[in-house]
């Protein structure tokens, strides 16, 4: 019965209704800009790792280095355009 | 009435309306020859509906070729303004629209699909594959790219051209400085195409990574293909900002929200920087399969393998990474300060190390080698110091405090003609003449070819080098006329004249193709140049399952160790090939796409709405369709490889 119990995707469940409820959150009680815009930064990319690992089963096949790769590479170009936009217009003008 | 109002010309003139009745003539002849030579199962058959890499090459190259004509009648009006001083040939409006759709046709309408022509063409020969990994989506790559780039041509006659220069900076680009339709359609027609170029991304760089024949390792692939993978893995990686940022300036015009204004939280210097972090990738897109092209026409006429081909494919990997870093030296004087400014001055001259490598290997290339001037080598060997004259001043335009003097001058318009010209042209004419006999059977004329590169060569730099002074002296560019006091008179007529002979030398191409369809000799076998990779060693006309058995890969160069070293190709028996089938899908799917762009750009919603529908439901019955291929007997491959002169079985 144990083998048959898929754990960890009801777990992974759990974990992205809580995040969603995190998110929710912010629009109901009364935060600062910053802060929620921190917090809705950080549950929205640890709940589309979660989505990746946990439901769409990255890592669980041989081509597991080539969908990380690709993430990576991606999070890479992302954090390079955003940051050198802050740089640009926000630090440095 | 009121309804077909806003189909108007809002800037008529007398050229526009002679271009509408050329347009209408030409579509008339098509039709009615199709009808006449009975040609309308033949086109839906053979070409609407082909998922076939190498027809979709040609449609592609075709297309490419046309829109070179299209963005050089423009750029030959633009240089006849500019011949005189206080000019009245063409008026501002119209000199705007002109210098618009030039940049957007030769970069995104002529020079992508140049590209696309050679990958889609040539990687899956030069890899031994049979097809790409993707052959629908391939067609709908194909079909996405036309019907953008036909909804970008409508313009000038239906509505009005786009006339914010092809970078299209808010501002101006927005509702309250360009009132016509213009941008909207190239907001829309850019981002149908660009999906497109985005899906031939995945395909291709899935194609490169799944399907190499056996033996092929990594770093035994041809040049060419790991410049594709390279430029293709850019593609992916930078098209989607274009897709938003496309996104974003639509519904800034359309549905009134403020991204890109002045006003209301908005920021217009956004756009520029979203549109280059795309756009500083995007020459390395262009430019880098032209590497690879060079790469393999010079070490196929130095009779000698590639030198340093690990550095020429480390090289290209850091270009890659580095062309992602660069993006802000477009707006050098936008306001930013020092740091960031000399920051982006630092990486974008670091880009000449890696550029450096490579001139460098293809000289070490030649040296030595037994050098064969065909005309291929010679737009190779034009090609380098022409390009290395561009990448010098890109270097200067790099200095951020320099850059002052230079921006918006037509010191950068020269640069930049100087680096794509030399750099992307000449490789691409280079690749057709190159291929040109493993496409058609024929080799063009090359006595006529001699001639057209000389002719394009002269021109070129007489059209472009007087360009670098006039704008150091201070004219800018995107101005339609000038005073006589300035003194930019005489070196523009020179401009003028170089511009002219460039276009002897296209019309020229056209007549060679000519000459050689009527005398060029079509005993000319599978392996005209005596060149080194696979995609010589299948036969000529290419079978459409390009090769009869898997080749064995020992080697960069497989083929010429076969020919010269006995290595044995084709070790393994026929057998039954899988083959994917044609679908009318793809082109019905896009011909929807057409329809929603245009409805888009004139905001007739119902129209929208229902071809939104036709999308989704053309992506539903793919969903549902079983469609698991077909299969070519081994019978049917013997009498096809009998017949193409297969002698290889």
């Amino acid at each position: 019965m144990k083998q048959l119990f898929p754990a960890k995707q009801v777990m992974g469940f759990v974990f992205s209704l809580i995040l969603t409820a995190i998110a929710l959150a912010v629009y109901f009680l009364d935060v600062s800009f910053t802060a929620g815009l921190t917090i809705l930064i950080v549950t929205a990319f640890v709940q589309a790792l979660l989505q990746l690992i946990v439901f769409m089963h990255a890592g669980e096949t041989k081509d597991k280095w080539s969908i990380y790769g690709n993430v990576y590479f991606m999070i890479f170009i992302a954090l390079i355009t955003i940051f050198g936009t802050l740089f640009l217009f926000s630090w440095d003008m | 009435m009121e309804f077909f109002e806003r189909f108007a010309i809002p800037h008529p003139s007398p050229v526009i309306y002679a271009s509408m009745v050329v347009i209408a003539l030409t579509v008339i002849a098509i039709i009615a020859g199709l009808t006449y030579f009975k040609k309308w199962g033949y086109l839906w058959r053979e070409w609407l509906t082909t998922v076939d890499h190498k027809r979709i090459g040609l449609m592609y190259l075709i297309s490419a070729l046309l829109m070179l004509f299209r963005g050089g009648v423009d750029a030959i009006m633009m240089r006849a303004q500019l011949a005189a001083p206080d000019n009245k040939l063409l008026d501002a409006q119209h000199y705007n629209e002109i210098f618009t759709t030039h940049g957007v046709v030769m970069i995104i309408f002529m020079a992508m699909p140049f590209i696309f022509a050679f990958m889609n063409y040539i990687v899956p020969l030069q890899i031994g594959a049979r097809d790409v990994a993707f052959p629908r989506l391939n067609a709908i790559s194909f079909w996405l790219f036309f019907m953008g780039a036909m909804l970008f041509n409508i313009s000038f006659v239906i509505g009005g051209s786009p006339d914010a220069g092809w970078t299209s900076y808010f501002p101006l680009a927005g509702n309250e400085f360009s009132e016509s339709v213009g941008t909207n359609y190239y907001m829309i027609a850019i981002q149908i195409s660009g999906l497109g170029s985005l899906m031939t991304g995945i395909n291709m760089i899935t194609t490169i990574m799944k399907m190499r024949a056996p033996g092929m390792t990594m770093m035994k692939m041809p040049m060419f293909t790991w410049a594709t993978l390279v430029a293709n893995l850019i593609i992916v990686t930078v098209f989607p900002v274009l897709t938003v940022a496309l996104a974003m300036g639509t519904m800034d015009r359309l549905f009134a929200t403020n991204f890109f204004t002045s006003a209301n939280g908005g920021m217009d210097m956004l756009w520029a920087n979203l549109f280059w972090v795309w756009g500083h990738p995007e020459v390395y897109i262009l430019i880098l399969p032209a590497f690879g092209i060079y790469s393999e026409i010079i070490s196929t006429f130095s009779s000698k393998n590639l030198y340093g081909y690990k550095s020429m494919v480390a090289s290209m990997v850091i270009i890659s990474v580095l062309s992602c870093l660069v993006w802000a030296h477009h707006f050098f004087t936008m306001g930013q300060g020092a740091a960031s400014n000399s920051f982006f001055s630092i990486t974008t001259m670091a880009i000449a190390v890696p550029t450096g490598v490579k001139i460098f290997n293809w000289l070490f290339t030649m040296w030595r080698g037994k050098i064969r001037f065909t005309v291929p080598m010679l737009y190779s060997i034009g090609f380098i110091p022409l390009f290395t004259i561009g990448g010098v001043t890109g270097v200067m335009l790099a200095m951020s405090a320099a850059d002052y003097q230079y921006h918006n001058t037509m010191f950068l318009v020269a640069h930049f003609h100087n680096t794509i010209i030399p750099g992307v042209v000449f490789a691409m004419l280079a690749g057709l003449t190159y291929y040109w006999p493993k496409m058609f059977g024929f080799m063009l004329n090359e006595r006529i070819g001699k001639w057209t590169f000389w002719l394009l060569s002269i021109g070129f730099v007489l059209a472009f080098f007087p360009m670098y002074i006039t704008g150091l002296d201070g004219q800018a560019r995107r101005m339609y006329t000038y005073s006589e006091a300035t003194g930019f008179g005489t070196l523009n007529m020179i401009s003028f004249i170089g511009a002219g002979i460039m276009a002897i030398a296209f019309a020229l191409i056209v007549y060679n193709v000519y000459y050689s369809i009527r005398y060029s000799p079509r005993d000319i076998g599978s392996d005209p140049w005596d060149a080194r990779t696979l995609e010589w060693a299948t036969n000529t006309p290419v079978p459409e399952y390009n090769f009869a058995i898997s080749p064995q890969v020992n080697s960069i160069q497989p083929f010429w160790d076969a020919k010269k070293k006995g290595h044995v190709l084709f070790p393994d028996k026929l057998d039954k090939i899988h083959m994917p089938n044609n679908s009318g899908m793809p082109f019905i799917l896009c011909s929807i796409f057409f329809v929603w762009g245009f409805s888009f750009v004139f905001a007739i919603w119902p129209l929208v709405i229902l071809s939104t529908i036709g999308i989704f439901a053309c992506l539903a019955l793919r969903s549902f369709e079983k469609d698991h291929g077909r299969y070519i007997s081994v019978e049917e491959v013997k009498e096809t490889e009998e017949k193409t002169g297969g002698a290889k079985l």
